[in-house]
């Protein structure tokens, strides 16, 4: 059994005040917290084994070069992949996605094609696509979502057609936490003979993710979203997948031989990392997976659920204000959007800031998800294992001193 | 440290302007005007106006959607820059994006602000400067822009 309260010694950043109150960080969907052993990470490589990879001849690079790979590994045995060759390492899940467009998408995708993606999507896993079936002449449309928020499968039923080449979907959405069908997409989508794109940025923390049990050609996800630094993240792609497509960038480390007038490309994936990657952060990553496998998926996400079960319905209780998506805890994977009466969200998340609690506020990248709620923006608060119910009871408290303040400003 | 400090950035005033703004239109005959986003949160503020043959503005409106803090603004923008000159009302909207900077300005400039003089302490709370500032960006752009020309920089 995992001592929660004691983790959360592991995460310096919750021992501080903000605007001289307890932090309660409400902010994860953003970005998690590092724990100390991450941090440290860091500094070890940059104090001791800081040298290049895939080029020393000394013992120093000969390490750096065998620990960046086994981080692939870890990565490899934490989505479950078959290959550790199907680990790409990218600046984040938006370079990722990019990337899949940029090649397979640019490789595959012709005139009068069809790109299917979701209502839900971040605008990482939108724009690449929008901009792609401008530039190739195809046509980009979106599944429907309930009213709940989950994704519509009869509309799923009508979207993907013989003509479509890419789906493209999250594995839980940011703005509402709402877990898609990915298996039934996959299936749907392979029927047609398109291939199934996995936008993961949010659920890598708290859910164990298996790409094989998922079906997904490609996964993206990002490790400052998972306890690991900024400016790492990571692409799954299936090995076949991978090994037909033309490379992302030019440059170092990605080629095998070099002409004048001609160059052939190194085997995947150092094919897709061209130049000298974030070894650091690559480190930070493995150390952030082992920090999470330590204490265990499952259980994280037993956790999540049972916070999220203490706050959703608190929080819906509150004369005045309204949650987004489901009214199940089960469909909130760390994420409850909602807004006070008619208080706009900026206000409210000033006011929460003054009371030491950390929330989003905005369109959360999400635009079109967002109008579709009929707002132009929310409040988020998101939830990590290392939150606690004094964290949720610091929120609840501070709406409700948020709306005698506004209201009685205000009336 | 609580809602107490809240009261420093919603005073009254800007509770008033923001429930009952005032010019809260499009200016029909407009010769200049600018809608901005503020992309964090996907408000928009427009920003309307007439000059009149001898460069005063005879008319202002704003329209647009967003939090307290930028309706109260864009109202007392409006209050301040209706009758100005172009070059008065340039010279106002700058000590406004100077202070949100973080440049000081003396007492008397100040008050050429009018109500928004209290939104100048909104640099007690950065995260919301963009909030403040939108709309009088937006009359910057707006009347910098050549009367019939559309501005095309954002």
């Amino acid at each position: 059994m995992t001592d929660w309260e004691r983790v959360r010694d592991d995460f310096p950043e919750l021992q501080q005040t903000m605007n001289d109150e307890r932090l309660a960080y409400l902010d994860n969907a953003a970005t998690s917290l590092k724990p100390t052993a991450v941090v440290n990470r860091l500094v070890n490589f940059y104090q001791q084994e800081n040298t290049n990879v895939h080029r020393g001849t000394y013992q120093l690079s000969f390490e750096a070069t065998e620990r960046y790979e086994r981080s692939r590994e870890l990565v490899k045995e934490f989505i479950h992949a078959q290959d550790q060759r199907e680990i790409i390492f990218t600046r984040g899940t938006t370079e990722s996605l990019n990337l899949v467009a940029a090649t397979y998408g640019e490789q595959n995708v012709r005139p009068g094609d069809e790109i299917v993606i979701s209502l839900a999507e971040h605008h990482s896993n939108l724009i690449p696509w929008q901009q792609l079936a401008i530039k190739k002449h195809a046509t980009l449309k979106y599944i429907k979502l309930n009213p709940d928020g989950q994704i519509d499968l009869d509309d799923v039923q009508q979207k993907i057609t013989p003509k479509t080449k890419i789906v493209a979907v999250t594995h839980v959405g940011n703005v509402l936490g709402n877990l898609s069908p990915v298996k039934k997409l996959a299936r749907l989508a392979h029927q047609h003979g398109a291939i199934i794109v996995v936008d993961g940025a949010q659920a890598v923390l708290h859910l164990p993710v298996d790409v094989q049990a998922l079906s997904a050609d490609f996964y993206a996800f990002s490790g400052h979203k998972m306890l690991g630094p900024t400016g790492i993240g990571v692409l799954y792609g299936k090995q076949s997948l991978l090994e037909q497509m033309p490379p992302y960038q030019f440059g170092g480390e990605m080629i095998e031989d070099v002409q004048l007038y001609h160059s052939d490309w190194d085997q995947i994936p150092h094919k897709f990392e061209a130049g000298t990657p974030n070894i650091a952060g690559a480190l930070g990553l493995a150390s952030a997976i082992k920090y999470l496998q330590k204490i265990g998926m499952k259980s994280i996400q037993t956790r999540d659920e049972e916070l999220m079960a203490y706050l959703l319905p608190k929080l819906e209780a509150i004369l005045g204000v309204k949650v987004y998506g489901s009214e199940n805890p089960s469909q909130h994977i760390g994420v409850a959007s909602f807004n006070i009466g008619d208080l706009h969200p900026h206000d409210v998340a000033t006011a929460l800031d003054m009371e030491g609690v950390a929330v989003r506020a905005g369109h959360h990248c999400a635009e079109p998800l967002v109008h579709s709620l009929g707002v132009n923006s929310t409040v988020r608060a998101s939830l990590a294992f290392y939150n606690n119910q004094e964290d949720c009871d610091q929120l609840l408290k501070a709406i409700e001193e948020t709306k005698e303040f506004f209201n009685g400003g205000l009336r | 440290m609580g809602l107490d400090k809240l009261n420093q950035l919603y005073r009254a005033v800007i509770l008033e302007h923001a429930a009952n703004p005032h010019h809260y239109y499009v200016v029909p005959d407009a010769t200049n005007e600018k809608t901005l986003h503020n992309t964090t949160c996907g408000d928009t503020v427009n920003v309307s106006l007439h000059l009149d043959s001898n460069n005063r503005i005879t008319a202002i409106g704003f329209a647009g959607q967003g939090c307290t803090i930028s309706q109260a603004s864009a109202s007392m923008l409006t209050d301040v820059m209706l009758g100005k000159s172009k070059d008065e009302a340039l010279a106002i909207a700058k000590i406004f994006s100077d202070e949100a900077i973080g440049k000081k300005h003396s007492k008397e400039e100040l008050t050429e602000l009018g109500d928004a003089r209290v939104l100048t302490q909104i640099m007690e709370f950065p995260a919301r400067i963009k909030c403040a500032t939108l709309a009088w960006w937006a009359l910057q752009r707006a009347l910098l822009t050549e009367p019939g020309k559309e501005d095309h920089s954002d």
